[in-house]
């Protein structure tokens, strides 16, 4: 299975590849224990009752810390080839794009009416 | 004729086909979500007041489905990693576990669902419940079709890795990409619609 192992993976081929996946294996269960332990920490934020917009911010901030290490690790982007960050980028431009479209509607969107 | 670069990689890329098709997938997933994300937004600030989502949804259960898909996240990469160690039996241990729990969030969800048509809380009941259940229900259906996706690779679709190991596991490798996308965006769509 060695040869499939080498073939296999775009992003992690390595001469000793069953050392490489012990080493993704204990990673995956510490990103595994900091998702969890992240999840409790958002539950328990939200029962201060903080202001809105400092809450908004908490609460993204940690799933944003989540996302990534989902992203990150999971979806191996922290070894990934130029092309996907490449489409990444790109898209996460578009993404804010669109995010930032209901700021148009500020002031009833006086600035685009003319 | 065969489908050029599923285990050879590309000299352009870098990469397989099928990895690039998965990306540009996800990029348009991206898209899909955000423009819902983005309707959200204008009607949370075009609203005079916005419910909290905890005065109305049950929070405990959310957190418990949280918890549900980042564990079914890890049994997915922990199934890849079986089949790049040549480890076939546990691959089907880890790939089984991840449809299980798939199911288990599913259940969960349809004991919020029907909570909430019981109490005559509808997606027309107010705004607040059309976001939710439209976002909810299309997170949803990306979960149907990844245990859709996952379950062709447990049955089915695992005569490949006696003919073909390699492109078996990259393409379990790319379902999972697809997989940990959907637990992705529910780490969004948790505090979003739950907490805040």
């Amino acid at each position: 299975m060695t040869s499939n192992h080498a073939a296999t993976s775009d992003h992690a081929a390595t001469s000793d590849h069953a050392v490489d996946i012990d080493k993704h294996v204990r990673i995956y269960i510490t990103v595994f224990v900091a998702l969890m332990a992240l999840t409790i920490v958002t539950v328990a934020v939200s029962r201060f009752h903080l202001p809105v917009p400092l809450a908004v911010s908490v609460a993204l901030l940690v799933a944003m810390i989540k996302g990534s290490l989902v992203a990150c690790y999971f979806m191996h982007l922290i070894s990934e080839k130029k092309l996907i960050y490449a489409v990444l980028a790109l898209t996460a431009a578009f993404f804010v794009v669109l995010l930032a479209l209901p700021v148009l509607t500020v002031h009833d969107g006086f600035w685009i009416r003319g | 004729m065969d489908i050029p670069y599923t285990v050879e990689i590309r000299r352009d890329t870098g990469l397989t086909n099928g990895k690039i098709g998965i990306w540009l997938f996800l990029a348009s997933e991206v898209m899909l979500f955000g423009a819902l994300f983005a309707s959200y937004i204008l009607i949370r600030t075009g609203a005079p007041s916005w419910p909290r989502g905890d005065t109305i949804l049950n929070v405990p259960l959310a957190t418990f489905n949280t918890m549900v898909l980042i564990s079914s996240s890890v049994t997915m990469v922990m199934a890849w990693a079986s089949l790049m160690r040549g480890r076939f039996g546990t691959f089907r241990i880890y790939m089984a576990s991840t449809i299980l729990l798939g199911f288990v969030f599913l259940v969960v969800k349809y004991f919020e669902y029907s909570h909430k048509f019981h109490d005559g809380l509808f997606p027309s009941t107010n705004n607040f419940l059309a976001i939710y259940f439209t976002l909810t229900g299309l997170h949803m259906l990306h979960v149907m079709g990844g245990m859709a996706m996952n379950a062709y690779f447990l049955g089915p679709g695992a005569k490949q890795w006696k003919t073909d190991p390699v492109w078996f596991t990259n393409r379990v490798e790319n379902s999972g990409l697809f997989w940990h996308f959907v637990d992705l965006v529910w780490i969004f769509l948790f505090p979003t619609l739950y907490l805040l």
